[in-house]
This record gives C-alpha cells, structure tokens and sequence, in this order.
C-alpha cells in the first residue's frame, strides 16, 4: 500500500543572493548598473589586473548591517572577509572575496504571511530564522558564441548579500511567502531593489522530506540559481514530488547539486557531492577584519523602517482599516507612507481616506503610466509617488467634504477625477463646479412636500406605508431633479421619513 | 667629473642640482651611458625606456628652473623592481606569463615618486614573481653580482640589488616577502630596508604574499635609503592594510649612542660562515665601543620561522597566483579547447618551475584535510614568534644578526636544492612574519664579498634602524664602495 502525499514533510531551506543598492562596486570604485555594454564598468581592481588591492565599501556593509536590524539579529562587533578559490573564467581572480567565518549578519528572522482562504482573509502568519548574512562580490557572466567564449565582467564585484535560512520552511508557499517577504524588507529599508528581471536576486533551494511527525532531516539536494520566486515554489513542488516518488520506490536520495528549466518546468542534476569543489577557504590578507562600532549601529537602527506586518497589524487594529486595504497599502513603503501623511490630515477617517487611496489612486497612477511595468513575481508592482498629482493633505480635504456632508459621494467621484487632472485643491474644484451640496433645510422641506404632494409619485408613498421601505426611493429622483442633483441626499431621506412617518 | 656621476650618493646629487652644478638631462645620460658600459654584463635592468627617461629629465630640469622643484628627489633616477607598477612601462614580474603585460596604472609608491620630481628609470631584473633567493628564477634573464661576476646577486630584488653596487643608478625599489630586499642587500654589499608592514601602500606591488610583502627602499648609503623611504611612506585609501604612520616611523631617534642591541642566542653559531661571524662581531664590538648597551635575548621559536613562512606565503602565493590564467592578460596558450583547458594550459605554460612548486605546496597547505595541520598551524607558529619578537624587542631597541648566513653563491651552486636556498632567509623572515622593520647594512666582507648585518625593530622604528646604520656607516668605509668592472 503505498502511502499518501500527505504522509511526508517537506522541509526547505534557501540562500537568497541580493545585489545591493549601492552606487559603487563591493570592493572596488567602478560604479554598477543595468544595461551597459559588456566590460564598460570594470578598473583595475575589478578584473584584478596585478597588483590591485580590495577596498570594502562602506555603503555595502552598512547596507548588510541595516538588512540585519530589519530582521532583528544581534550585529556582531567584527566582520571578516575569505577568499573562497576556484578557477572559472568569470572569476576574475580566480578567488572569490566572501565571509565564512564572519559574516556581517548573524541570526534574526522574518514575518511570513501565508494566503488566506480568500483575498479578503488574512492567512496564517510563521517566523522564518535567518541562519546568517555574508557580504561577497557578484562574478562576471561567460556565454558562449561561435566557436569560442565571451565573457562580461560588468557584474563582477557587485556587492551580493547571501542570506541564508534555517530549514524552517514547509512547503511552496511558505517558500514563496517568505520570498514575498524578504523582498519588501529590502526594497522598503532601502538595501536592495530585488528587480528579478535584471537578475538582481538569485535562489539556492534546499529541499528535503521526512515522514511527517519524524524528526531527523532527510538527505538533501540543493537547487542552484533560481531567479524568480516561481521557479522556487515550482522547484519545490517538482521535488518534494520527485523525492517522494523516489522514497517509495525504494530508491535513495542523492546528495546532489541540481539546476532548473523554467522552460520545461524540470530539475536536473548537474553535479553529486563527489564532484563538489574544495574552495581551499582562508582569511584574505588584503582586508583587515572589520570592526562595527555600536555608533554606527545605532546610527542605522534609526533608519530601520516599521515592520510591514506590524504597520499591517497598526492599520488593522488601531486605524479599523479591513484587512484587503492594509495588506495593499503596507506592501509598498512608500503608498503606506502617502496614506498615513493623508490620514494624518484627516484624522476621523482613515478608513475613507484608505479606500480612495487604494481603490480610486492606485487605479488612476496603473493607468496614468506612474507605476512601473508590473514585474514577474515583483511585489507589489512598484508604485512611483513622486509624480503623483495629489497630495497626501488634499486627499484628505476631498474625504472631510464628503465627510462634512459638503459634497455627496458620487460628486466626490468627480471632484477626485478633476484632481488628478489639475492637481487643484478639492474646495477649489467644488466652488468652480458649483458642486456645493444643498443643506438648507427650510429650502429642502418645501421641495421635498411638493414633490409629496406630486400625484404621480402617491403610488410609491402608498408602498412606502404598507412597509416597503424601498419604494421611498422613488421619491428621491424627482427632487434630485429640482435640485439640479445638489440636495444633501442624507437630508433629503431624513425629510422624506419625517414628512411620511 | 662626469666620469664620476655614476658613483655619487642621491643626496650629493641633490645638492648638485640644488646648486645648480648639474642637470638632471646631465645625470641621466650619465647613467645611460654607464647603462650601455656595464648591464650586459651584470644584467640588472631588464627594460630602460631611454627617451622616456630624458623627457622626464628634462621636465624635472624645467620645473626647476621655474621654481617649482618637487623635494630632495627632483630630477634623481630611481629604478623600480619589475613587480611595482609603472604607467605604460613592462609589468613583467620577470615571467613568461607576463612578458606582454604593460600597466595601465601606477603603483602607490610610484605616485610618490612622480610627486616627488624623481626620475622613474627602467625595470628591474627578479625572481619570477618575486619567489627566489638568487635571482636565477628569472624567466627573462641571469643577473650577476657585480663584486664576482660568477656568484649571484641574491633576490628576488637582485636586480636593484645588483644595479646599485653596479653604480646603474643612485636609488632603486625593492620588495621584500621574506628578505628580498635584505638578502641581496648583504650579497651585493649595497643598503636595504624592509618598512614596518603598512608603512608603505602595496597598491601597485604585485602580490607574492599579501600578509608579508612591503616595498621598501635599497641605495648605496644609509642615508639614501631614509631619503628615499622618506618619500614613499605615506597612507593610502586603496591598500587597507596601510596605515596613516609615517610621521611615528621617521620622527628622528636621538642619539643611536644610546641604543640598546640584543643579540638573539645563537644566532652566531651553527650554519653561519665564519667571515660572517667575525664580520658581524666587529660590527657588536663597534656598538659596545660607541656605548651602546650589549645583551643576549633568547627566541626560542626562531627555529619555526622557515617552515612557517614557506607554509603561510605559499597558501597566499597560490591564490594571488590564481588570476593569471590568459583569460585577461598575460600568457594565453595557443593549444584550444574549453575555457577552462585554456586556462590551465596558459598557467602550466606560463609559469617557471619554483612558481609551480610553490603554487602547488601552497595549494596543498590549504586543502580540505590539511589545512589544519598545515595552514592553521602555520598561523599559530606566526603569532607565537610575532609574541617572541615584540617580547624580547620591549627589553631591547634592535635585535642584531648576520642578514645571511653566507655570502654570496655561485651562479648554478644551490639550483637543484631548493631546500638549501630556503635556508639563505633564515635571520630575515622573522621580520616578515611578525610585521617589523629590518635593514640590512654593509659591515665587511667574506673573501672578496660583501656580508651585512642586519638589525630588526619593534613596529615603526624605522627612525632607529636607520640612526644606528647611520651611526656605523659614518665611522666605516663600505658603504661607500662599489665593484669595480
């Protein structure tokens, strides 16, 4: 009888590389970027011409210092760099600068939120730990044309953070979810942009089973360079499957090194740990151990932002905002901010000002070009503020109108159209239309019993007092249409009910 | 007088330019035409850009005569060891893997040079990669010693070494892993300081061994070594193992009378010639005699530094040596195939035998499996002689040894034995290994060759060292004679 599916336990493990946001290169002075012609950001150091020396660069290791305060590890007092040795062409020294022993991130973990039964559902939250953090350089890229070899050093040295995780993970969505998370700590502090499309973060995926509810670890096979988070949940997926197939066929699993086809959606294997590489590790000599002063420390710990989920539970909690508002507006650091800035100008309703923010706005910058391309597996689709024609504080003076009864809800809609438009305030919009809601009672009540007293509407008051709440509706158009559509529609229903009651 | 311009110290020709008696155009044809009279026979230099060297001439001629002399180096040649880089000159490391390269930059100390108006003349001859005693590791030539044209010059700075007691030139650049530039100091009867490790910026110095090379300073005079290391000191943002500590290191030392000289315990006896011995004592016996304090220290550990240091400079050798591989530069070989076939082929091509066998000890050292009964050791042994020497150097001001246990060898003698030719850095290693500054000075001879002592000291005490050299050469006639050829 061959056992379910469910018998077994999928225990993962991932090394996330991240480029970091920086504007030189980890060692070396050579500025990075995307889409440049092959070799055009490389010096001396950077192809290790004879003679160059490594220089740390401080952006990059404060960076990885900060990615250590947003996951909470204890920054260690010193870190220290390794030369990691192998011959491969897109290794400029043939040695790879990185950090074995001393890496600039120790511990620490991250917030993972799991789907919920449905987009209006909050799912279940689970702490990832992060085993540590090393701080290495990025290599160059071989591809192979005609009958010889290219080789591309412009990545070479583009300081790389390694977060590696305890085998904490069980299953495709906790792997996605924690990717999902992962990136919007690092675009949020600032430390990465993790655009997966330029390659900027790559995976290694551990994956084992076990029988569920046993506790030693299965054997192991590693992944190399995934780069998107689907072709880690589909990695996952693909393995846990075949390693269950192999199990229960009465076959082991081999240690092994495996890479994937996203194309054809396979692993493969492309070396067993017989072929595994002696790195002959030893402290580089050219770089001192690094001391990191609590000064320093203390001085990133204040650039460290809120913690999404916590900014989530915030909004949840504190601002009574549904979970489908905060989940969308705390995923972009920047959208988040933009609320509370609105929020903050109007304190009585973030709800409101929360709705317009991720229904109405959202929906015009999509449209108007302000966010970015919408990226494979990006998270969220990055959302440009800068241009946006709204203010924080003028959002927040169209929802006080509304709110105040100035202006109904539908010319709200109009008022916010014209808005974006011009970028005028909302009373200035409101006086130019003559979008003033009537309120005056006196004025109102004496329309309000002319229209009662309009025998084409008696049918409807008879409906209305045999019970049928509804039919009070009917009586709503006409004075709409006397009032040319400013009546106060709050006012109107209360008068109608008093002058029916 | 021009005969003579060849034989003047740095700082007499400073004060002759100063003086305006010479020009540096003057000087360098001078040099150049001693150049065509004796290389070929000593083959020290391996390039001389001769029209390279009359243009800078001129310039520094030209500054000058507007007022606008950069120092006590303006319009002075210097000529620099083949592994220190030189903007658009021959960066060859004396291999075939090199043979091509041309540098696109400047070294650190090159910077100061050219800051400092010297005259950067011509490349000299080494052990490939730096590695070697004698100089014969050289892919691209022999080079002589110039007191016995049949002995070598010592190295792997044999070249600069050779090319001062050759009267080539006033001042070279040296680098010194394990005593390269000492031991050829002492074989070539010239001047050779090894700086405190960090004094001087290795940006620019191509890595033997990271953790134990420094540039530093050779001349024929004491005084012109300070001269010259006075101008390469200095911090550098682009080494981050230099330090900002030139002012502590040359602050002057008072009165080298007052010196206290520890003579390590044993150091005299077993394995050292017994002209090098008597040669040495005279030198003791004239510190005693102008006052200074005389004692025995004792380093027990001294034994270890040999193995040590061929354990920790081959395990970096072998990765500083990774990157030639022809895939950039350097020797690429002919024979196709995979990238990585190119490479290896381009290296088993590329690289002389003591290259290949230390790159493979060094690979060795560091290998899963031996890496701690090699490599880690070796790293413990070097923080108990580190302890020994800044120990016995907190009773003492200098330790006080022969440079070298023997003079100068035979071309071709000690080939075949390259445990033997390890043996010829043994007084000099420690100073490597525990990060001090060493000189080597000249204090007689052995039959015909010269022999040095050589003096260490605590961490920048280069302003001591160069004191009591200062103090012997004023009272000793050697530094001042050159080979006659």
């Amino acid at each position: 009888m061959s056992s379910s599916p469910s018998d077994w336990e999928v225990v993962i493990g991932l090394e996330v590389h991240v480029q970091l946001h920086t504007r030189a290169k980890v060692f070396a002075s050579s500025p990075w970027g995307f889409g440049k012609e092959p070799n055009e950001q490389v010096d001396p150091v950077v192809l290790g011409l004879p003679g160059t020396l490594p220089v740390v660069n401080r952006e990059a290791v404060e960076k990885s210092i900060l990615f250590g305060l947003v996951v909470g590890s204890s920054v260690p007092e010193q870190c220290a760099w390794d030369r990691k040795n192998y011959f491969y062409p897109d290794n400029p020294k043939n040695y790879q600068l990185t950090q074995k022993d001393f890496p600039v991130v120790v511990g620490g973990q991250v917030e993972i939120e799991l789907p919920g039964v449905s987009r209006n559902v909050m799912g279940e939250h689970k702490f990832i730990r992060i085993h540590h953090a090393h701080l290495e350089e990025d290599v160059g890229k071989l591809s192979h044309a005609g009958s010889g070899s290219l080789v591309d050093y412009n990545r070479a040295g583009v300081p790389l953070l390694e977060i590696v995780t305890e085998p904490d993970l069980r299953s495709a969505a906790e792997a996605e979810a924690f990717l999902r998370s992962l990136v919007a700590l690092l675009t949020q502090a600032g430390v990465a942009d993790c655009d997966m499309e330029k390659g900027q973060l790559r995976c290694d995926c551990n994956v084992s089973i076990r029988r569920r509810g046993t506790e030693k670890l299965g054997t192991r096979t590693e992944t190399k360079n995934l780069n998107s988070i689907s072709s880690v949940r589909d990695t996952v997926i693909y393995e846990t499957a075949r390693q269950i197939r192999e199990l229960e066929a009465g076959r082991s699993i081999t240690q092994e090194t495996r890479g994937w086809n996203a194309e054809l959606s396979r692993g493969y294997v492309l070396r067993d740990k017989e072929d595994a590489h002696d790195y002959r590790y030893f402290p580089d000599p050219d770089i001192p151990t690094l001391r990191i002063s609590r000064e320093t420390v203390a001085r990133l710990q204040t650039l460290v932002p809120e913690n999404l989920y916590d900014r989530q539970r915030r909004y949840v909690e504190k601002l009574g905002l549904p979970f489908t508002a905060a989940s969308v507006l705390v995923a972009n650091r920047e959208l988040a901010e933009w609320f509370e800035a609105a929020a903050a100008a109007h304190p009585a309703n973030p709800q409101g000002i929360a709705n317009w923010v991720t229904n109405d706005l959202l929906r015009d910058l999509a449209a108007s070009g302000a966010a970015g391309a919408p990226l494979t597996d990006a998270v969220p689709p990055a959302v440009s503020l800068a241009s946006c024609p709204i203010k924080p504080a003028q959002l927040a003076g169209l929802v006080k109108l509304t709110d105040e009864g100035v202006i109904s809800k539908q010319q709200a809609k109009e008022v916010f159209a014209e808005m974006f438009k011009t970028g005028q305030e909302a009373l200035a919009i409101v006086d130019a239309k003559g979008l003033r809601q009537n309120s005056d009672t006196g004025e109102l009540e004496k329309i309000v019993q002319a229209v009662i007293a309009d025998p084409a509407v008696a049918k409807s008051i008879a409906e209305y007092r045999a019970g049928n709440e509804k039919a009070i509706n009917a009586l709503k158009g006409p004075i709409m249409k006397r009032t040319q559509g400013k009546a106060n529609p709050v006012l109107i229903d209360q008068l109608l009910r008093k002058f029916l009651g | 007088m021009d005969d003579a311009l060849h034989t003047l110290s740095a700082a007499e020709l400073g004060r002759r330019l100063a003086a305006g008696t010479l020009t540096s155009r003057a000087l360098c044809e001078a040099l150049i035409a001693r150049y065509h009279a004796v290389n070929n026979k000593v083959g020290a230099f391996t390039h001389l850009d001769e029209a390279d060297v009359l243009a800078q001439a001129d310039a520094s001629d030209a500054r000058r005569k507007a007022g606008q002399g950069r120092g006590p180096l303006e319009g002075i040649p210097v000529a620099i060891k083949d592994n220190i880089a030189v903007k658009g000159q021959p960066l060859t490391c004396s291999s075939q893997m090199l043979a091509s390269l041309v540098s696109p930059y400047d070294a650190h100390v090159t910077e100061r040079l050219r800051a400092a108006g010297a005259i950067l003349y011509g490349r000299l001859n080494m052990d490939e990669f730096a590695m070697g005693s004698s100089t014969e590791n050289s892919a691209t030539q022999k080079t002589f010693n110039p007191w016995d044209l049949a002995c070598i010059p010592g190295g792997s700075s044999g070249g600069s070494a050779a090319a001062l007691a050759a009267s080539l030139v006033p001042l070279a650049l040296g680098s010194d892993t394990g005593g390269s530039i000492r031991q050829p100091a002492s074989h070539c009867g010239i001047v050779g300081l090894k700086p405190t490790y960090g004094l001087i910026s290795r940006f620019g110095l191509v890595a033997f061994a990271s953790s134990l090379d420094q540039i530093g300073p050779m001349a024929r005079s004491v005084e012109d070594c300070e001269l010259l290391l006075c101008a390469l000191a200095s911090a550098d943002a682009r080494d981050m193992t230099c330090f900002a500590a030139a002012d502590r290191a040359l602050t002057p030392a008072g009165d080298a009378k007052k010196l206290r000289i520890g003579i390590p315990k044993g150091f005299l006896g077993k394995g050292v010639g017994a002209e090098v011995a008597a040669a040495v004592t005279a030198a003791i016996e004239f510190y005693r005699s102008q006052g200074c304090a005389i004692s025995e220290v004792e380093l027990p550990s001294a034994d270890l530094a040999v193995p040590t240091y061929y354990v920790v400079a081959t395990a970096e050798a072998s990765s500083n040596l990774g990157r030639y591989d022809g895939v950039r530069y350097g020797h690429r070989s002919a024979s196709a195939g995979t990238p990585v076939e190119m490479m290896t082929n381009s290296r088993s091509e590329g690289f002389g035998p003591e290259v290949k066998r230390r790159i493979l000890l060094g690979t060795f050292v560091l290998s899963a499996g031996y890496a701690d009964a090699y490599y880690m050791r070796a790293l413990r042994a070097r923080s108990k002689i580190r302890a020994e020497y800044l120990a016995a150097l907190a009773t003492v001001d200098v330790l006080l040894t022969p440079t070298v246990p023997t003079p100068a060898f035979k071309v071709g003698e000690k080939a075949a034995d390259p445990l033997q030719l390890y043996l010829e850095d043994i007084f000099t290693i420690p100073a490597n290994l525990a990060g001090l500054p060493a000189i080597s000075v000249p204090c007689g001879k052995s039959g015909h060759l010269p022999v040095g002592f050589h003096l260490v000291g605590a961490p920048l005490s280069e302003a001591k060292l160069l004191a009591a050299g200062r103090l012997f050469e004023s009272a000793h006639r050697f530094a001042h004679q050159q080979a006659a050829l």
